[in-house]
């Protein structure tokens, strides 16, 4: 008998009696203001949050804010003249030297400041962690309150996604927090009032 | 097997040799387990999420077979190697299996408690693959020869002058260096370096999905992420205990692990994969390792709820006073010293003991495992089976005669009170190990039933 029919066997015989899954399994978060929420999460994980009304201001503060960084990447189209670093390269290894990107993601989490990035919004799945500094650029209205109703607006979801809640950090040496561990050591979030 | 090197205690005696040393470690993850709290409050539903989650994994154990039966199928459908280890050793064969068939013999490895159990490191390097963990508290002690003292947090026994010694010789960081976010940076340059060249990466899993066939790593540091897409190869490793039936269920679970862990509201990476990227392998091995024997044990099933936050070793007192290497098992603390003796009684039998039974691990645990009751019920096992050593036994023998005697129990109350007040060097020397790290209380001049008889008179 192979082990994986060994495995089930075994646990077959060894499994308790049936029970149901509770019947609540979702919780909600009544922020008085989700956006001041998400911000204050934010503030709490050193990522500044930014407000821009259309693309051309985020073109403008994009500039103001990495104007003079080299090897600038982005996957948003308004922002191609801005950009230095073409991401179209087929091994992701190419993408080691990128010191900042821009990337649309889809929606944040109030409750912990996360956005959720997947296959659909990347050319490469390594980018948002290979760069030395990340934004990302959402809609405003794309808040939700909890991780709950994050599962809900992810029902259908591609290869791969992530929440990402600020820059990579560790606090492995003595309990003292450091910003920059493997991934981005930088963090800012745009939230974009229309298209 | 034979048994660990040092027991607990003994090991403990050493670890509390440093008081100042101890008293930092102590405070250290006390500073952690308040987080928790601090963390867990701004939830009004906490406790209700326990309770929730608690169920799932209930729900998890009774239908483990077709949960996972869903999960390899679904994986299988989403271009997912699918693999079944039932012990250690054919785990690690799986994973060099892998390797070798891809000419591979170097591999970054992000964190994965499974590996530590399966001494997968060790039996890599004896067979020619360099492994490298990623996660900067793992990449510290591999350096060190050492084993991870803590689940989440590998390093926390060590000092900031230890690591900066460390990588003075490791990775040519200045000598007496001691800044964190210094030595940080040489970690980082020093891993970006292996994530860049490296064709194999493994990770843990921290929950897989039935309903999906997907699966969940979190981390902090993003080294999971930064080995895997940069991988021709990713190979991810799980005790078939992680298994969750929905992924909507993520929403509870990612709610408690990271607030109960460290007691921030998510780790900075929670990274979903389901299907390999272009032109990559993804490799799943689901293992079993003792896990569908405890599955069988009606009274340490449950302990098989664990979601590895390791909030249980920041509460318990003895693991913030004996440290986590003094428990000689890749998970420490409470809930691996429910953990360990399923896998190995007799090299095991210290661990149940090495425990108040305090109850505070059960009162943090974010799926509610009754770890301290197991705790307490490992032990009539280990009694029954012969697994517990003769000094105990004696003084457990001993301790009945006394106790299960009123009269002789009162004479010896107070043979004990009058030895203690007129030659307390009787007791005040390192044959008595309630001696050990403190002095002992002054003994009261009656006992309360001589004060109890006196009152009722008056």
């Amino acid at each position: 008998m192979s082990s994986r029919d060994n495995i089930l066997k075994q646990i077959r015989q060894n499994k308790p009696s049936e029970t149901q899954l509770p019947s609540v399994e979702r919780f909600d978060s009544l922020f008085e203001n989700t956006e001041e929420k998400f911000r204050e999460m934010l503030a709490a994980i050193y990522t500044e949050v930014i407000v821009v009304k259309d693309t051309d201001e985020l073109a403008q503060k994009a500039q103001e804010l990495y104007g003079s960084v080299v090897n600038r990447a982005t996957t948003i189209p308004a922002l191609s003249n801005w950009a230095d670093f073409s991401l179209n390269v087929s091994d992701p290894h190419e993408l080691e030297t990128i010191e900042i990107a821009i990337l649309s993601a889809e929606f944040g989490v109030a409750e912990n400041g996360a956005v959720w990035i997947s296959d659909q919004y990347l050319p490469h799945r390594v980018l948002p962690f290979i760069t030395q500094n990340l934004a990302f650029v959402i809609p405003r209205s794309a808040i939700v309150n909890n991780m709950h109703e994050a599962y809900v607006r992810l029902q259908e979801t591609t290869g791969w996604g992530c929440f990402i809640a600020g820059p990579s950090k560790t606090a492995d040496i003595e309990q003292s927090l450091v910003i920059g561990a493997h991934g981005a050591r930088s963090m800012v979030i745009f939230l974009l009032e229309s298209e | 097997m034979s048994k660990a090197l040092m027991e607990h205690a003994e090991a403990s005696e050493v670890f509390n040799r440093d008081e100042p040393y101890v008293n930092w470690h102590d405070e250290t993850l006390w500073f952690v387990r308040q987080k928790r709290d601090k963390s867990s409050k701004q939830l009004p539903e906490w406790e209700q999420l326990r309770e929730t989650a608690s169920s799932i994994k209930h729900y998890v154990l009774s239908h483990m077979d077709e949960l996972l039966i869903s999960f390899e199928q679904k994986a299988r459908e989403n271009g997912v190697h699918v693999h079944w280890a039932a012990d250690a050793a054919e785990h690690n064969e799986i994973v060099l299996g892998l390797l070798k068939q891809h000419k591979i013999d170097k591999m970054v490895k992000s964190k994965s408690m499974l590996t530590e159990e399966c001494h997968m490191n060790d039996f890599l390097s004896k067979n020619g693959i360099e492994v490298i963990d990623t996660d900067l508290g793992e990449r510290i002690v591999q350096l060190r020869n050492e084993p991870p003292s803590h689940i989440v947090l590998p390093a926390i026994h060590l000092k900031k002058k230890d690591i900066g010694d460390l990588f003075h010789e490791h990775l040519g960081t200045e000598a007496g260096a001691t800044d964190p976010q210094y030595l940080t940076e040489a970690a980082r340059q020093h891993l970006r370096d292996k994530f860049l060249t490296r064709r194999a990466a493994l990770t843990g899993v921290n929950f897989a999905i039935a309903e999906t066939g997907g699966f969940v790593v979190s981390t902090n540091e993003g080294n999971a992420d930064m080995g895997a897409h940069l991988a021709d190869i990713h190979i991810a490793c799980m005790g078939f205990e992680k298994i969750i039936p929905k992924q909507e269920h993520l929403g509870v679970f990612l709610r408690l692990l990271a607030r109960s862990a460290t007691g921030q509201p998510i780790t900075t990476y929670s990274s979903h994969f389901k299907k390999p990227r272009e032109g990559q392998e993804m490799h799943i091995v689901i293992v079993d390792n003792g896990r569908s024997t405890q599955l069988g044990r009606a009274d340490f099933r449950s302990s098989l709820k664990c979601i590895r936050c390791g909030a249980c070793m920041n509460t318990c007192p003895v693991y913030r006073r004996s440290g986590g290497h003094s428990y000689h098992n890749a998970v420490a603390g409470p809930i691996g010293s429910i953990l360990a003796p399923n896998l190995d009684m007799t090299k095991n039998a210290d661990l149940p003991f090495a425990s108040t039974l305090c109850g505070s691990c059960s009162n943090v645990c974010p799926v509610k495992i009754d770890i301290h009751d197991q705790l307490y019920k490992w032990r009539q096992v280990l009694a029954k089976e012969g697994y517990v050593p003769k000094s105990k036994e004696i003084g457990i023998r001993a301790m009945s005669t006394v106790l299960s005697q009123p009269r002789f129990y009162q004479w010896s109350g107070r043979l004990g009170r009058t030895v203690m007040r007129a030659m307390p060097f009787m007791v005040n020397n390192g044959m008595n190990p309630w001696y050990k790290q403190r002095d002992m209380p002054e003994p009261p001049k009656e006992s309360f039933r001589d004060w109890y008889v006196r009152n009722r008179k008056e």
